[in-house]
């Protein structure tokens, strides 16, 4: 193997071994740790407001949609004071895999193309992220449901 | 349907999977949350996602996943009760409170906040 550099007696394999190990790496497990208890604590935030609705009376198969809608409004309303996105910036995965993380993603693709106006803006825009989640929740549904018909 | 426990544990290894595979894969946060809810469909449409619901609450019909369940139940239900076109009819009976409620909180946010940063 030829040296890269006259006076370097290194190789084009040790430089990419060096760059690699010189790499600044995701901190992995931390990331995960935070992933972890922030999206436990998110849930355990909604298990709570759970038992609120059940306790004002909703049935146990109803009382999802109360719920979804509270995790929603609080997501989108902390997105519209910017602190969603400086509390997402830490959890990662945390805020993004719950409801609230599509719920920040229309938000904020609604408030940054705001500009464009109501209707090119915010209402051709909201979706932007979002989207492909409907998109394949339904393609999957469909052909989930088709299935069981026919069969 | 769920013990503050096991809603903390469950919901916390959902997102716990997803900081792995946003950190480990070249995939976009976009792809891997059209990830779970394909998942979470399919786990749905075997009857599985259900239970986990029915253990973990809040910890599983939270996660996006539980979009893909949503949907997937909606369809098959209604396809059961009126064969194909149900799954037409069905297909948003679950997750319209949440569509609607995302659509119209994020309207009125866009309308009476301005972007920061």
């Amino acid at each position: 193997m030829a040296s890269i550099h006259p006076e370097l007696n290194i190789t084009e394999e040790d430089y990419q071994t060096m760059v690699k190990r010189e790499m600044p790496r995701p901190p992995l497990w931390r990331n995960c740790i935070i992933a972890f208890l922030s999206g436990g604590m998110i849930c355990l935030l909604g298990q709570f407001i759970q038992n609120i609705y059940l306790s004002l009376g909703f049935s146990s198969t109803d009382v999802g949609n109360p719920t979804v809608v509270t995790m929603i409004f609080l997501a989108s309303l902390l997105t519209g004071l910017g602190v969603f996105d400086n509390i997402a910036r830490y959890t990662g995965a945390g805020t993004a895999v719950p409801v609230t993380g599509f719920a920040n993603s229309m938000t904020a693709a609604a408030l940054e193309f705001k500009k464009e106006g109501l209707v090119l803006g915010i209402g051709s825009k909201m979706f932007a992220l979002a989207g492909s989640v409907i998109v394949f929740g339904v393609v999957t549904a469909f052909v989930a449901g088709l299935i069981s018909a026919i069969l | 349907m769920g013990t503050y426990l096991t809603a903390f544990i469950v919901g916390g290894l959902f997102c716990l999977v997803g900081q792995l595979l946003f950190d480990l894969t070249k995939f976009t946060p976009g792809h891997i949350l059209s990830g779970f809810v394909v998942a979470g469909g399919i786990l749905g449409s075997l009857g599985l996602y259900d239970r986990l619901i029915q253990f973990a609450g809040a910890g599983a019909s939270l996660p996006i996943s539980s979009f893909g369940n949503a949907l997937v139940k909606g369809a098959m239900s209604e396809a059961a009760r009126r064969g194909v076109i149900g799954v037409l009819t069905g297909m948003f009976e679950l997750t319209s409170t949440g569509i609607t409620a995302a659509i119209f909180f994020a309207f009125l946010i866009a309308v009476f906040f301005n972007p920061k940063g």
